[in-house]
């Protein structure tokens, strides 16, 4: 079990550089910026946005106004991982704050 | 692991939790019990600041430190919130277009109640603050609400804590479920860490009353909400209760909830709860 | 509308002590809006105190002065239930006055 999710991880990598060697097209920011929207989204549902995905978000999206394609992908995924961090913590948080509680 | 043998386990794990249900709760990890949070809050505080009295907490970070002590004894002989006070003096007595006015919408003419907010509504099932009942107020007189952080709503709120002052918060938590969870979801929100920065409320206002982050002085989370509102010179202005949790959730990076959400409704809950006794100081003045 | 000005003089036989507090947005000119624009200059450029018509406290201002600005000094002289007369004079030509007995 753990080995395929090592296995989809290190193709996933792999992937993730073939496509770099390439210029970035409006498809490819469209995509990550969908991914990086709907993870924000889902970060909103747990009433935990970040300030820096919205304004990650905001740069990818001049940068693919000013059709620099490559950097506002690179922008749609940071802002796809903030928004994934923004999630992790507010899932771990869900038992951890008990931890701090003053009893 | 094979699925199947999932089930059992799973099945474990539940009597297992039935079992932990039917005994007593000894570690009384997972019960709600206000009282004695609040008793352990207070202690928390008073054994961390043993030269302070209870009552000093109110004061925030002039407690915590003798220079800012001195200054604010000095500005408090002309204190910068006089202004927004006497404009919230002026409109609290005036009548709205229907003849009606605030002194209408609350117990004992809104004089010297401030110390009640916010009480769980137990038609409403939910917290009531006092910003909130402030523009429900003016809604049902047909008057559009105020801006909830600032200026008219923080001079009306001086103005009903001015009255009040001295008098010790009393919060009640009604023997209704949803008071007890909207007590216990406001603890929550407090411990949570959120934000870019990863902080909880309590990792400043516990973890660290009296240290300095960056030019300020924390100030303990005891008695916070006693001084609100408050004239921050750093905002040039008043600001309410919803301001200061508006802000203190951007700067640890997070994108703040709407003021008034339930989740804020809960927080003020619970931090006011916890503070039950501490004596009404607001307004207050801050750096 | 409620005067701009708050004072209070208190005399120790030799000495009076003087504090006021005066309600202005002292705007420097350098400070934009949230649109982008600048708030034109508006700051108080002049502040008198006169004791027996004669100014006791004269002070230069311009925009490096904090909102609702704060004052304190004392002068030698000033009897217990004389008059303290306050005004100020900002860079558009507006005015307030307000006077107070010496306590």
């Amino acid at each position: 079990m753990r080995n395929t999710v090592l296995k989809s991880v290190l193709t996933a990598l792999l992937v993730a550089g073939a496509t770099s060697a390439f210029a970035a097209s409006e498809d490819d920011f469209k995509a990550a910026y969908a991914a990086a929207e709907a993870a924000n989204k889902e970060a909103g549902s747990l009433r935990n946005q970040w300030t820096t995905t919205a304004s990650t978000l905001a740069a990818a999206k001049k940068a693919a106004d000013s059709g620099d394609f490559d950097n506002a992908v690179a922008q749609a995924k940071e802002a796809e991982a903030l928004a994934k961090a923004s999630i992790f913590q507010a899932t771990s948080e869900k038992e951890r704050w008990k931890n701090m509680e003053i009893r | 692991m094979k699925p199947r043998s999932a089930i059992p386990v799973a099945s474990a794990a539940l009597a297992l939790a039935l079992l932990a249900f039917a005994t007593p709760p000894v570690a009384a990890a997972d019960t709600v019990d206000p009282a004695a949070d609040a008793k352990a809050f207070k202690k928390f505080f008073t054994d961390k600041f043993p030269k302070l009295k209870p009552e000093d907490f109110v004061n925030g970070p002039y407690s915590m430190n003798e220079d800012l002590h001195k200054q604010w004894e000095e500005k408090e002989q002309f204190p910068p919130y006089e202004f927004s006070l006497e404009a919230g003096k002026e409109m609290f007595s005036k009548p709205f277009k229907n003849g009606k006015s605030y002194q209408d919408c609350f117990p004992n003419k809104g004089i010297g109640i401030r110390q009640n907010y916010p009480y769980f509504d137990e038609k409403e099932g939910k917290v009531v603050t006092l910003e909130l009942a402030l523009n429900r107020c003016r809604e049902a007189n047909g008057e559009a609400p105020f801006s909830y952080v600032k200026d008219d709503m923080a001079a009306l709120t001086a103005y009903m804590a001015f009255t009040s002052r001295g008098k010790p918060f009393d919060i009640k938590i009604p023997k209704d479920p949803r008071a007890l969870e909207a007590y216990q979801k406001g603890k929550e929100y407090f411990y949570t860490r959120r934000g870019q920065l990863n902080f909880s409320c309590a990792t400043c206002h516990i973890q660290s009353p009296g240290e300095r982050i960056r030019a300020e002085v924390l100030a303990p989370a005891l008695g916070i909400l006693n001084a609100m509102p408050i004239y921050r010179s750093e905002w040039s202005g008043m600001g309410t209760t919803s301001r200061r949790f508006t802000t203190c959730n951007s700067q640890i990076r997070g994108v703040p909830l709407d003021p008034q959400a339930d989740e804020y409704r809960d927080l003020e809950y619970y931090l006011s709860y916890v503070s039950n006794g501490l004596p009404i100081s607001g307004p207050g003045a801050r750096p | 509308m409620a005067s701009t000005i708050r004072v209070r003089a208190t005399s120790n036989g030799d000495t009076t002590e003087v504090q006021a507090l005066i309600q202005h947005p002292m705007d420097s000119g350098f400070v934009k809006d949230a649109q982008g624009q600048i708030i034109p200059p508006h700051f108080i450029q002049e502040l008198t105190f006169e004791y027996d018509g004669k100014a006791v406290f004269v002070a230069d201002w311009g925009g490096g002065i904090s909102k609702d600005p704060y004052v304190k000094f004392a002068f030698k002289g000033g009897k217990k239930g004389d008059d303290l007369k306050v005004s100020w004079v900002d860079n558009k030509g507006a005015t307030d006055t307000a006077t107070a007995k010496i306590q």
